[in-house]
Formats: C-alpha cells, sequence, structure tokens
C-alpha cells in the first residue's frame, strides 16, 4: 500500500485534487518576474501561492499571475497582510470575484514583526470561508489542538509553521508538529521557517505531506538553482519516509511501517 | 469512502497487507522485539512483535517497559470499578454467551428501586466508578431505562457511569450522555466478520457493521470515554489482537477528545453446544495487554474478574491499571434480594475487594475509587 515504488503512485491529495509535487513555493520577494517563473519552474511546483495584497486584480496583464501558466500551476492566493478574520475574508472574496479560484491559502497574521499567525482569528476566518464555500489552507501556529479545530471545521490542509517567515531557523517545533501528523486526518504542510532543502527533507522524514518554501528561494543567490535542490531535499525525505526511517526517538513520530499497515 | 467508519477503514485494507501483517506476528523473532522495545511508544511493526511467540523469551524486560509506561502516564494507581448487571433478558442468542436466549436461565430485569438497592449496596462499599451491564431486550432495556439509570447513578454519587449493552444510533448515544454516561463499552466480540456470523445466530446483534462503528458513534455523540475489545477465543487471536489495536488507532485519530479503554475478556468456560476457537494462553494474553500497553501509553487497559487471581495480580500494573473487583454477574446479586437470576459468565477470582486491594499494594500501587468527578460533562456540552 505504501512502499510500491515512483512519485506518481504516491500523490499528494488535497481536497480530491491529486499533486506529484510535494513542494509548494511562494512568489513573493523575488527580484524580478523572470526569475519567479525560473524557480517555480525548476521546484517543479505544482501548487504555487500568489498574495492577494501584490495582484492588481484590475489590471490583469500586469500582476504576477500573467507570468505564471494557470494551466499548468494550482495558484493559490493567499490573505497575507490579512490582520484579522474580516480582512482575510474580504481578500478571499475578492479573489474569487476576479475569477483567481475557489481555493485560499489563509494568512492571518496581526504582528508585523514575526508575521505569526493569530490562532483565533485564524479559525474565525476559516470558519467564515469554508461557509461560503472556499477550500482553505490555514497557515497556522504549530499547535496541535488548533490543528484538530481546523480539521473538524472543515479545512482542507493544515499548514504549521516551522519557525518564524523567512526566518530560515528551520524546524523549531518538531514535537509539535510530530503530534499534528500523528494526529492529522488532512494533509500536513510545514509552512514557513525553512531555510535549506535538509530542513524541507526533515519535515517530509517526520511524515509531513509537503512543505511550502518562498523566502528560502528567492533570497539565493541563485533562485532556481535553490528551487531545484530543494526539490531533492523534499524528494528525498519522501522517499526516506516511505522507505521505513528508524530513528532512536522516544517521541510521538510518525512512520511508515514495514507492515504496510496505516499506523 | 466514510473515513470515520472504522468498518471501512478495516474493510479497505488490502488482503495480503493483513496478510504478511499475521505472518509477521506469527514468525517475528527475537530481534524483532528487542527492534520494538528500542521504540516505544510502538507502531504497527512493534506491536505484532510484542504479540509474537518470540516475545515470551523476553516478558521480563517487556513488562518492565510497560509498567514504566503505565506509572509514568497513571501514576501509581490502579483504578477500582464494579459492573452492576441490570437485565439478563436478551434477544440474541450468542453461541458462547450464557444469557443467550435459548439458555433455561431465570431472566430478570431490575426496576428502579432493584437497581438503587444494588447501587446504594456499592456505594457503601467505597465503589465511585460502575458500570452498567445488560443484555439486549428492547421492550426491557430501553434508551429512556439506562438513561433513567445513569441519573440514579450519578444522584447515588457514582463519579463515572460506564454502560456496557446493546448499541445504538449517535442520537440515543447522546441522550445517554446527557443523562449521566460517561462511558460506553462495545466488544466486539471477534473482527473476523465470517466467525462473527456464525456465532450470533440471530437478533439484532447478529449486524456485524452496525457493531463495528458503534465506539465511532459514541464517540460522536459526546460519550467521554469508548471501551473496546474482543472476546479473546473466539476468533484467531493474531487478527483480533491487530484489528483491535487498529480499531484503537482508528479512534483516537477520528475522535481526538474522547479517551479510549481496551479490556482483555477471554472465554474460559461456554455453555453447551458452543464449538471452540482458538485457545488463548495466560502467555498469549499478557503478549496482548504488554503491546497494547506499549502501543496507546495513554489508553485505559481494563482486566475484569474473569480472569485468575494469580494471574490478575501479575498484571496490576503491568499494562493494566483499571479492575474490577468483588463482582457478580447476575442482576440483583449484590442484594441477593430472592434467588438471584443466571449469571452471563462465571466470576473466576472472587475475593473480595480488600483482598484485591492488598495485591495491589503488594505491587507498590495504590487502588483508586474516584478518577472522575460529576462536573465533567459530554464532549461539546456545557452545564
Amino acid at each position: 500500500m505504501k512502499n510500491n515504488g515512483s512519485k506518481s503512485s504516491d500523490p499528494l491529495v488535497i481536497a480530491g485534487r491529486s499533486f506529484a509535487s510535494r513542494l509548494m513555493i511562494g512568489t513573493g520577494k523575488f527580484r524580478a518576474p523572470a526569475e519567479m517563473t525560473a524557480s517555480v519552474e525548476a521546484s517543479g511546483a505544482e501548487i504555487v501561492t500568489v498574495a492577494l495584497r501584490r495582484v492588481d486584480l484590475d489590471n490583469p496583464d500586469d500582476h504576477i499571475m500573467s507570468y505564471l501558466d494557470a494551466s499548468k500551476y494550482l495558484i493559490l492566493p493567499n490573505t497575507s497582510g490579512a490582520r484579522d478574520a474580516l480582512e482575510a475574508l474580504r481578500l478571499a472574496r475578492l479573489a474569487r470575484a476576479a475569477g483567481v479560484s475557489d481555493w485560499v491559502k489563509l494568512e492571518v497574521t496581526p504582528d508585523p514583526r514575526y508575521l505569526l499567525p493569530d490562532p483565533v482569528e485564524t479559525l474565525k476566518a476559516a470558519e467564515l470561508l469554508i461557509k461560503e464555500g472556499f477550500t482553505v489552507l490555514p497557515y497556522m501556529p504549530a499547535d496541535p489542538v488548533l490543528a484538530k479545530r481546523l480539521a473538524e471545521a472543515g479545512c482542507a490542509t493544515v499548514m504549521p509553521l516551522g519557525s518564524p517567515i523567512g526566518s530560515a531557523q528551520g524546524i523549531r517545533t518538531k514535537e509539535s508538529i510530530a503530534i499534528i501528523i500523528e494526529q492529522a486526518t488532512v494533509p500536513v504542510v510545514v509552512d514557513a521557517g525553512l531555510g535549506a532543502p535538509s530542513h524541507a527533507a526533515e519535515a517530509m522524514e517526520m511524515g509531513a505531506d509537503a512543505v511550502l518554501v518562498n523566502t528560502a528561494v528567492a533570497a539565493a543567490a541563485d533562485p532556481a538553482a535553490m528551487a531545484a535542490a530543494f526539490a531533492k531535499g523534499v524528494e528525498a525525505g519522501r522517499e526516506a519516509f516511505r522507505a521505513g526511517l528508524r530513528r532512536a526517538l522516544n517521541t510521538a513520530e510518525a512512520s511508515s511501517p514495514v507492515s504496510g499497515l496505516p499506523w | 469512502m466514510n473515513a470515520a467508519s472504522f468498518y471501512e477503514a478495516w474493510n479497505s485494507l488490502p488482503g495480503e497487507t493483513l496478510a504478511g501483517a499475521l505472518e509477521r506476528a506469527r514468525n517475528a523473532t527475537a530481534g524483532d522485539v528487542n527492534a520494538a522495545l528500542e521504540r516505544v511508544p510502538v507502531d504497527s511493526d512493534g506491536f505484532l512483535a510484542l504479540i509474537s511467540p518470540a516475545a515470551d523469551g523476553m516478558m521480563e524486560r517487556i513488562e518492565r517497559a510497560a509498567r514504566e509506561l503505565t506509572i509514568q502516564r497513571f501514576g501509581r494507581t490502579v483504578n477500582l470499578y464494579i459492573p452492576l448487571y441490570l437485565s439478563n433478558q436478551c434477544v440474541n442468542d450468542c453461541a458462547y454467551c450464557w444469557f443467550g436466549s435459548s439458555r433455561a436461565i431465570e431472566r430478570r430485569t431490575l426496576t428502579l428501586d432493584e437497581a438503587e438497592t444494588e447501587a446504594v449496596r456499592l456505594r457503601v462499599e467505597g465503589y465511585r466508578s460502575v458500570l452498567l451491564v445488560a443484555g439486549e431486550d428492547p421492550r426491557h432495556v430501553t434508551v429512556d431505562y439506562l438513561a433513567g439509570c445513569a441519573r440514579l447513578m450519578k444522584r447515588l454519587g457514582f463519579a463515572f457511569v460506564g454502560i456496557e449493552t446493546q448499541t445504538f444510533a449517535v442520537e440515543d448515544y447522546a441522550r445517554l450522555a446527557a443523562a449521566g454516561v460517561d462511558g460506553v463499552t462495545v466488544y466486539q466480540e471477534t473482527y473476523d466478520a465470517r466467525r462473527y456470523r456464525q456465532l450470533h445466530p440471530k437478533g439484532p446483534k447478529r449486524d456485524y457493521v452496525w457493531r463495528m462503528d458503534a465506539a465511532n458513534r459514541a464517540a460522536r455523540a459526546g460519550v467521554r470515554s469508548v471501551g473496546v475489545g474482543a472476546l479473546l477465543g473466539l476468533g484467531d487471536y493474531y487478527h483480533d489482537a491487530l484489528a483491535l489495536a487498529t480499531h484503537v488507532k482508528h479512534l483516537y485519530r477520528h475522535h481526538w477528545q474522547t479517551a479510549v479503554a481496551i479490556s482483555f475478556p477471554r472465554l474460559h468456560a461456554a455453555p453447551e453446544g458452543y464449538a471452540g476457537g482458538g485457545e488463548v494462553t495466560d502467555a498469549m494474553l499478557s503478549r496482548l495487554i504488554m503491546a497494547m500497553r506499549l502501543t496507546f501509553p495513554d489508553a485505559m487497559l481494563t482486566l475484569s474478574t474473569r480472569e485468575a487471581a494469580p494471574l490478575r495480580d501479575r498484571l496490576f500494573g503491568a499494562g493494566v491499571n483499571q479492575v474490577s473487583a468483588g463482582s457478580k454477574t447476575s442482576p440483583g446479586a449484590y442484594t441477593g434480594r430472592g434467588a438471584a437470576a443466571g449469571e452471563q459468565f462465571p466470576v473466576v477470582d472472587d475475593r473480595p475487594p480488600a483482598r484485591v486491594i492488598e495485591s495491589i499494594r503488594g505491587h507498590g500501587l495504590e487502588w483508586v475509587f474516584k478518577d472522575w468527578d460529576a462536573s465533567l460533562l459530554p464532549v461539546g456540552k456545557e452545564g
């Protein structure tokens, strides 16, 4: 059931839609659109996030999405900049009205310094968005109870942070993410703080379903080469997880049993 | 597929995966057991090694690990509970059960007054945790009747009220929870569907699928604690052990706010006409209990008076953290007013609670009557 080979037989399934790549990539912070598109291409990612606040929805030729082939990628608008649930809701409605997507990466970050997600407003926003028919992928603090609450609210994934956005500190929330993975009923995407391909590999080895990276790629000297390196890190980590990684750790950590049973 | 259905989850397991896993359990090596002990809590690979015959040679180490983990999670305590049989009337005819409708036994259902007399006696003896048990007979044991009994138990000061009865729909479990039912115990008896049908020739209990998802329904209704188990000896030991562990995993995954208890009833004597399954030895039972502890550090592991005193004494604290003592298994038996009606099964450890407590203390453990409070309401309800 689990250890049967190639990537195509191990798709990432979110809200009923299958993806071959387990790397998602953000489009902020690139120096130039060409660098961004080359990096997205090199990453192999199929899910690409776009900050709605940076998109000029009235001017379709001039915004970031005109550089991305919508038939190749799932363009996932995010609500970055929203400080509470209602702001996130307004951004998401705008995106839908402009025909961008019914899917939304929910980000509610009232704190301008660390951009840490607000758990209370995030849950509120998720409930509102789901009621309006959105497919919601929430960025969230690595809190296992919040993860359960968001999944119960109907979110399509949970996206716990490894460390603060752009900090490149890697997975500093490891114990909590391990519990989130252990208890998950929706895909777990580790988002934020991944500074190196080894961080992405670590998340995948732990049993995360996918990772999302932006700054580490955009800020690299050679963004496209870094995107390719992240793709390898993700694949290596996933393959190790599926191969039945053994660790001498005494924590609640997901693994892939040789028996092929789902626990 | 309905992800919240354990029946569907278990059924969707590929046949070759299940067969392979059972092979692993039968043929595990000492090396596999070693590897499991280095990685506690264990995953399914570890579980299969720990229930394997290879574990017998390493019981000392396994028991030490199980005791340590039990103490780490529950402290040096063992909970004491008492079953209160409300009714032995039953429309099912389970081949292994002395309440089966074809058995000629004296039958009765306690009135609320009679149940009160029994319960008061148990309260006077100090019990604060009660398990209400009844056969399945819709004419006598209804949701209203059980809700009335649960309210009565709360009024008499039982902190924890569990039921072990026929299974119900979500709405009925919600009503029972609102009336004071804190725990629902449903044994699948055997997870082997074919064997299950052989053993349950008639009555509503014949519905294997409905029973399989009963614990999920109770959890969904907000019941705070659900108990599961297989009646060991009915089906293949390895199959039922693995299905039970997978069931517990499933409950944890889909009902994160619900506590899970696992019981280990074993068939010792059956009524005439029962055609046996496989024997489950003391060693196999011990392996299973400790494997469950090393897989599920947080689960309540329950051992009843079906088991003999020497074995129970050995297992207190070795994974087991909840036991009954002084049990009687027929309605009205505690106060003995009139002739006691037929028993569900013979009690083997018939020592008075004081003697059981002595044994628990011998392990450096303390017995606890109360581990719950009436102010703890069903999940999602506020007072």
